[in-house]
């Protein structure tokens, strides 16, 4: 067994036991890469072998030694942060994102190639981003999802161990769906955001690309927790995740919304998703039937308030102090010029959409319309949990699309979110986890959702199915 | 026809915090450009605000001590424009929900007091500084994220004057209340004004001008009667009044249009997703006015009480708080129940020697026992003039530990009253001046002050004045 196909909980293992060294996980990972990268295209500014790690500096945690992939959008101290776009075309942040130095002082070994990404995490095909496409390790003509397709593709590919994302309307869940991974999005709160270069602030989260779930617990013990430099991280204790990890769900309250199964819905996804309930109620569950009545605004919500936050979020990117400066001869015409050279198609098209739900006039019409919907959209959940543990859905109501496919039609492309952007509007935390194959052997991804830090039910849930299925056992052919 | 301005001011003050608003960069004055500077005020990608509570504390402060309703709900909201001086081109203020809103404060003019209604006080970041060259500009960060409270009144003020009463007792206030410098040449006060002008006895409101570019109140109450002039010439002339900003220029006491054409002002607001947030509890804000030491309207009231001074004095003695507290000192230390004497010492000869010395009043160091024993010498023991005094004083401010007899004695300033030595200089003055002696002799009484002066002058001062002209009634008169 190469170690590069490993989990994190069986390296280190083998780690502790002296079994493997630190320079051989790592010079296997780095030997992936080198061979299947140029294939799948997970990473960005490729660093070739010449990347040399003191392995001398890294931490004695409980991480120590394992590789660790970062998506492009989160600050590595030193080393480039571009968020896969022109503007920010040789940025290096002065400062570690906390997520970072968790994981520094956890011992692991941070790559210093970055995860590919749409641009500003604008995007759920890893098409936007301006080193162009990732690709589906499951099918190298499809797309992995996005925005954090390249993390996704990494671990599907054997290409990373561990990996960070971040998802603002199910930039982790719907990649993790199509690759075939196990992908969390904590409670908003539960991670600190400082350091991530923020797309909707009110939305955004960092979470985790893993292998299975045991590993998601071990990388959410380290990244979860308050942070004083976010006044939105939340002091709330962080409970030891692996706990949950080999818990039955024995009267496990399971909710199914009838929202999201409707029409539109792929028919082999909707069976495969049916199969896996079916595989829970075998375990112990209790299943009823939900209703979340405003599911349908979700995406009409979400794009208003998204992209209203991204156009104030991006409003920095002016040529001034970082990043990609278009040579003009005055201040306007530079901040113009830079601005109209240094973003890519779907970053105007958000910051134009963004700009024009907070103007004099249609903001009460939209923006403050849409916080109220929010409102709506939250308390549907209130009132669910009030008597269910966890909601199970689609994680996306088809599996991976072809590169190119929907790249046309933006719309098309939105409704691809239109089973994970409710977590991200009420805050809550959610998993996807492998739960079968279609015909033509693409992964598909079974949502859980739970109540706001309860990632516990969560792992739960997802270890319990995963020990059942062992959808995990199954790799791409690279 | 009669016009009557309205007129309302928009103050900016930096609050004296340690640290910046959102980050902990320190807000020293004078630092060399871009040294307290970090990723958060930079506005570096990735970077997260979080408020520093002093600055909401004071804040409170200010809108208790002008009287406004402190909010128990208050927000951050985002202000969106370009400019090279704003890191994040967005300036992180507030919106709908400001700190405190609906206060007051109390001015006089020519004895008539009235309450200037304040909308609201708010919290916001202060941007950079850009320094232009030639043919380009430099930026300095410095003061970007430093705590800025802006305090914004109703179009409620109703002449010059007013706004230059306004001004000074807003000044004070927040002077008293430690938590601004408000010194304009340093920038940590800062004031945008309205005005417009109506026909007397009409309620609504003229088309406006905002006037900006204010160095001092007196460049505020300037401009403004400036403006007052321009708005009724233009009506008068049969002109639209534009609604434009205008900035004044001090050295040629006039304001020019800064803006032409009607720029749209579109910030898009929106509520800073960043920042929840803040619940200020009824404790909070109780505990804070707890805070809040005697006022300056009060103070006066007090000190004209307690120590029977006239309001004219008691103003100039409590303008900051440091002379107030160093004034009070001396009142206490002065064991006559008629206090008028230490006031008219301070006001008087102190204080022009802290304008000679370009220092505040309080920074003399002359310990207040001997302060005192300098007006006892003078008023009581008439041990020397008046004249001896100022000159003691200003001697004793150079050398704070001496007492003021020590310095009588070493430099032999005592007053002479004794007649027998008096005598001598006083013939030799009569013999100079034979022509103002026959004058005094004929009746002209007032000339008498011209001989006791050229006594005084011979005897450098030390004469004393009544007794040479005791001397010089038996003599002429
Ligand atoms: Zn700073």
């Amino acid at each position: 067994m190469e170690l590069y196909s490993l989990t994190a909980h069986e390296l280190i293992k083998k780690l502790g036991e002296k079994e493997i060294s630190v320079e051989d996980l790592n010079s296997s990972v780095r030997k992936r890469i080198q061979d299947k990268d140029p294939q799948v295209k997970a990473y960005v500014r490729l660093s070739g072998s010449k990347a040399a790690v003191d392995f001398k500096t890294l931490n004695n945690g409980p991480l120590a030694g394992i590789p660790v992939s970062i998506k492009d959008n989160i600050c590595t101290q030193g080393y480039n942060t571009e968020c896969c776009s022109k503007i920010l075309s040789g940025f290096k942040p002065p400062y570690d994102a906390t997520v970072i130095q968790k994981l520094k002082n956890a011992g692991a070994n941070i790559l210093d190639t970055k995860t590919n990404m749409d641009e500003f995490a604008f995007g759920s095909s890893t098409e936007n981003s301006c080193f162009g496409p990732t690709h589906n390790p499951w099918d190298l003509d499809r797309v992995p999802g996005g925005s954090s397709g390249g993390s996704a593709a990494a671990v599907a590919g054997d290409e990373a161990i561990l990996a960070i994302g971040s998802d603002t309307g199910g930039s982790i869940r719907q990649p993790a769906a199509f690759c075939g991974v196990v992908g969390l999005k904590p409670t908003y709160g539960r991670v600190s955001r400082y350091g991530l270069i923020a797309f909707a602030s009110s939305l955004d989260q960092i979470g985790t690309f893993t292998k299975d779930i045991e590993d998601a617990c071990i990388l959410m013990n380290v990244i979860s927790g308050h942070d004083p430099m976010d006044a939105t991280s939340v002091d709330i204790p962080v409970p030891d995740y692996l706990g949950s990890a080999g818990k039955d769900i024995k009267g496990l309250k399971i909710g199914i919304p009838k929202e999201y199964f409707v029409e539109g819905m792929d028919p082999e996804v909707k069976k495969i998703i049916f199969e896996a309930v079916a595989k829970l109620k075998d375990l112990g569950a209790i299943v009823k039937d939900i209703s979340l009545p405003h599911t349908e605004y979700a995406v009409p919500v979400y794009y208003i308030l998204g992209t209203a936050e991204a156009s104030s979020n991006l409003a920095r990117f002016d040529g001034v102090q970082y990043g990609y400066r278009a040579k003009s001869t005055n201040l306007i015409a530079m901040y113009k010029k830079t601005r109209g050279e240094g973003f890519g198609q779907e970053a105007k098209r958000r910051i134009l959409l963004g700009t024009f739900a907070l103007s004099h006039g249609y903001y009460d019409a939209y923006y403050l319309k849409a916080l109220k919907v929010r409102t709506l959209i939250k308390n549907d959940f209130d009132s669910v949990f009030k008597d269910c543990d966890c909601i199970v859905t689609p994680t996306a109501p088809t599996t991976a699309f072809k590169i190119g496919e929907k790249a046309e039609n933006p719309l098309q492309m939105y409704l691809s979110d239109i089973y994970t952007i409710s977590a991200n509007l009420s805050g809550l935390p959610a998993i996807s986890v492998p739960c079968g194959f279609s015909k033509n052997r693409l992964p598909v991804g079974l949502q859980i959702l739970a109540k706001a830090f309860d990632e516990e039910t969560l792992f739960r849930a997802g270890s319990a199915y995963e020990r059942a299925t062992q959808w995990r056992k199954e790799k791409p052919k690279l | 026809m009669e016009y009557e301005p309205v007129i309302g001011l928009e103050v900016h003050v930096q609050l004296k915090t340690r640290t910046k608003v959102f980050c902990g960069c320190s807000t020293e004055y004078g630092a060399s450009p871009n040294t307290q500077v970090c990723p958060v005020c930079l506005g570096f990608p990735g970077v997260l605000p979080v408020l520093n509570c002093l600055a909401l504390e004071y804040s409170i402060k200010v809108g208790l001590a002008l009287n406004c309703t402190v909010q128990e709900f208050t927000k951050f909201d985002r202000k969106h424009y370009y400019y090279p001086d704003l890191p994040k081109n967005l300036q992180i203020s507030q919106y709908d929900l400001p700190i405190s809103k609906d206060g007051f404060l109390e001015v006089t003019v020519d004895g008539k007091s009235r309450k200037v209604k304040i909308r609201r006080a708010h919290l916001e970041e202060d941007a950079g500084k850009l320094i232009h060259e030639d043919n380009f500009s430099l930026v300095d960060f410095n003061r970007t994220g430093q705590p800025l409270l802006e305090i914004v009144t109703e179009p409620d003020i109703f002449s010059p004057e007013e706004a230059y009463e306004y001004l000074t007792n807003l000044k004070s206030i927040i002077q008293y209340l430690e938590v601004s410098d408000c010194d304009m040449e340093k920038g940590t006060l800062r004031c945008d004004a309205n005005i417009s002008v109506r026909p007397k006895g009409q309620t609504g409101l003229g088309t406006k001008s905002e006037i900006k570019n204010l160095n001092s109140f007196k460049a505020v109450r300037d401009s403004l009667v400036y403006e007052i002039e321009r708005h009724i010439e233009t009506i008068n002339n049969g002109e639209k009044i534009v609604q434009e900003t205008r900035l004044w220029d001090d050295k040629k006491g006039r304001t020019v249009s800064m803006r032409s054409k009607e720029e749209a002002k579109d910030y898009r607001y929106f509520p800073e997703p960043d920042l929840p947030p803040f619940i200020i509890s009824k404790e909070k804000i109780e505990g804070i006015k707890k805070t809040i030491p005697e006022l300056p309207k009060e103070k006066i009231l007090r000190f004209m009480r307690e120590y029977g001074l006239p309001e004219y004095d008691t103003k100039i003695l409590v303008s900051t708080k440091e002379n107030a507290d160093y004034a009070e000192k001396r009142l206490k230390a002065f064991p006559d129940k008629d206090k008028k004497p230490v006031a008219n010492w301070i006001i008087g000869p102190l204080a022009s020697i802290a304008a000679n010395l370009k220092c505040e009043i309080y920074q003399i160091k002359i310990p207040a026992n001997n302060f005192i024993e300098l007006i006892n010498l003078v008023e009581k023991k008439q041990v020397i003039s008046n004249l001896t005094g100022k000159a003691v004083l200003e001697k004793m401010a150079g050398m704070p530990e001496k007492s003021a007899a020590k310095i009588i004695e070493e430099e032999n300033l005592a007053q002479v009253s004794d007649e027998a030595s008096l005598e001598k200089e006083i013939d030799a003055v009569i013999k100079t001046n034979p022509k103002v002696a026959e004058d005094v002799k004929s009746g002209k009484t007032n000339s008498i002050m011209f001989l006791v002066g050229q006594v005084m002058k011979k005897t450098r001062g030390k004469a004393n004045p009544k007794v040479v002209q005791e001397i010089l009634k038996r003599r002429l008169v």
